[in-house]
């Protein structure tokens, strides 16, 4: 897929949370196509201390509104001074970067999408494209607590969803992996996003239940192109670059002790 | 228009900008962005005679106006850049030019011997300076013996233009640059990274997996641009300026300082298409000084 360096207009900049922002961009064309699970390299203007753009999940496509959108966690400076950047202003954008999650190969196919912390961002557009397919995915969404649980109306209306949390506050107490769900449905694929402890044990589970499983990782990366191999995962072929052969993977190809 | 052709050696370069080993692939990564012909040249990932992993992840830590990193020279060796590689790039208009390494004298010889056959590769730029490799890499460029030795073996080889990149990490890097000039070298490009370490002062561990690494980026272009102008005044040959350039008035300063050509590296991280705007600055800025070539600038610095 071709790949555009976009100067995107700010529509808004919200903060459903006050470690999280949702950056909703723009530009008067058409915004190009984009997979789910791909992401793009933000550009951060006015960061004092940092120098490299950031790698952000594409969160949600809205072509009827001609929207790319991005949940960022504000985990350093980089992202909390994209979190400070007003409507109207503009963000020079990389995009799509990557991959992407591995399309539905029939809409009957059940499929379990498991999200973590912010690692829910790209299960929402993921999550679009199942049921724009006719299928309705299964979410099981996880945090520390309920406040944590972003998006969750978005999530509602496109499939079924479960939670959990880590102090109980809503859905079952515990993590993603200790679901009931998980006994009672027996799916045919999952894609996982979230911390990479979490998807360690999405991992294991989906091995040992013989379910094809895939995961989106997040190295610390440079270029964001395939150039620099800053950012690489050992794999069964050796190192791989999660910026351009991933960052999804599927979890046969990784080296995990699971 | 100002003429921006340079030559270094019997290289001709339509432009004096090209892209720095390790931070443009094999060009095909960037070709989205910009138009590759429009480069002087593109100096691919750095290869070596076998195939290497490189080091393990963590492999870059941004630092403040740069990263480190500590890839260690990650390919699939010379046959398989060879058969593989080259047929994809060769017919792209513009220097494509291999940055060769290695472990040993042996190694860096049987490696510009097979890239020596291939015809569209007009030019190597041998790697005496990665700081990211346990043996070899760095080891030939810190002392005139080991400088002298390994570019003399591959002189004998290699009958097109070398480039010799050297490292920065060097008590002298004028008397390795006369002792690489008197061995047969056609150019030096330098500056190669500096070594650094950051530590996670949580964990007390460093932040990367081999404990340093290389710095780039703008943080070392003052440093740079120093060993260029110290250089230049030391050897003959054509000199290729590189390190932390971010756009044409940072390149300008390494023509004043000497160098014939210049190499853009981390810039293309934070900017994909930031080498073509560096051309264009360039030839702005010569426009605009009444300046009718690119060579009316190189070493143009008068000293205090």
């Amino acid at each position: 897929m071709k790949k555009y360096i976009l100067d995107l207009k700010v529509v808004e900049n919200s903060s459903p949370h006050p470690r999280y922002c949702l950056l909703k961009l723009t530009q008067n064309s058409e915004l190009p196509e984009m997979l789910p699970g791909q992401f793009a390299e933000i550009r951060i203007d006015g960061s004092k201390n940092t120098f490299l753009r950031r790698p952000i999940s594409i969160n949600y496509v809205d072509y009827e509104r001609n929207e790319v959108w991005f949940l960022v966690a504000k985990v350093g400076e980089g992202t909390k001074t994209l979190a400070e950047v007003q409507s109207g202003r503009t963000v020079n954008v990389i995009l799509p970067l990557g991959n992407g999650f591995t399309p539905l190969s029939s809409p009957k196919q059940k499929i379990l999408l498991v999200g973590g912390g912010v690692g829910i961002a790209p299960l929402l557009y993921y999550g679009k494209c199942i049921n724009d397919l006719g299928a309705k995915p299964t979410f099981l969404l996880g945090a520390k607590s309920a406040c944590d649980l972003l998006e969750l109306d978005y999530f509602h209306e496109l499939g079924t969803v479960y939670t959990t949390t880590e102090d109980g506050s809503m859905g079952e107490k515990g993590f993603v992996t200790q679901h009931s769900i998980l006994n009672q449905i027996r799916f045919d694929r999952i894609s996982a996003c979230g911390p990479k402890p979490m998807m360690i044990s999405v991992a294991r589970y989906a091995k040992a239940a013989g379910i094809e499983c895939e995961v989106s990782l997040e190295n610390k990366m440079a270029c964001g192109v395939g150039a620099c191999l800053c950012c690489v995962e050992n794999t069964t072929e050796g190192h791989k670059c999660v910026c351009k052969d991933g960052p999804v993977f599927n979890i046969n190809d990784l080296l995990w002790q699971i | 228009m100002a003429d921006l052709s340079v030559k270094i050696g019997s290289l001709e370069l339509k432009n004096p900008v090209m892209t720095a080993s390790g931070t443009f692939g094999y060009g095909k990564e960037f070709e989205d962005f910009i138009n590759l012909e429009e480069l002087g040249g593109i100096i691919v990932k750095g290869t070596t005679l076998n195939h290497r992993e490189g080091n393990a992840y963590p492999r870059m830590v941004e630092t403040p106006s740069g990263m480190l990193n500590c890839v260690g020279l990650q390919n699939k060796g010379v046959d398989y850049f060879c058969n593989h590689i080259y047929p994809e790039i060769k017919d792209i208009n513009t220097n494509m030019i291999v940055n060769v390494s290695g472990s040993t004298v042996e190694d860096y010889v049987a490696t510009a011997e097979r890239i020596n056959e291939l015809e569209k590769i007009p030019a190597i730029e041998l790697n005496i300076s990665c700081p990211n490799v346990k043996s070899g890499g760095m080891a030939f460029g810190v002392t005139n013996e080991g400088a002298s030795e390994v570019v003399k073996a591959v002189r004998k080889v290699y009958k097109k233009t070398l480039i010799v990149k050297l490292s920065p990490n060097v008590t002298d890097i004028a008397s390795i640059a006369k002792a690489v000039e008197a061995s047969g070298a056609d150019s030096v490009s330098l500056i190669n990274t500096l070594m650094g370490m950051v530590i996670d002062i949580e964990k007390q561990v460093p932040m990367l997996s081999i404990n340093t690494g290389g710095l780039s980026g703008p943080a070392i272009r003052p440093v740079a641009v120093r060993m260029v102008w110290q250089v230049a005044k030391s050897v003959k040959i054509p000199i290729v300026g590189l390190g932390g350039i971010m756009n044409a008035h940072d390149a300008i300063e390494f023509f004043m300082a000497g160098a014939s050509a210049i190499e853009i590296g981390t810039a293309n991280f934070i900017d994909p298409a930031v080498t073509i705007k560096v051309k264009k600055g360039i030839n702005d800025w010569l426009d605009s000084h009444g300046c009718k070539s690119i060579l009316d600038i190189v070493g143009s610095l008068k000293d205090n």
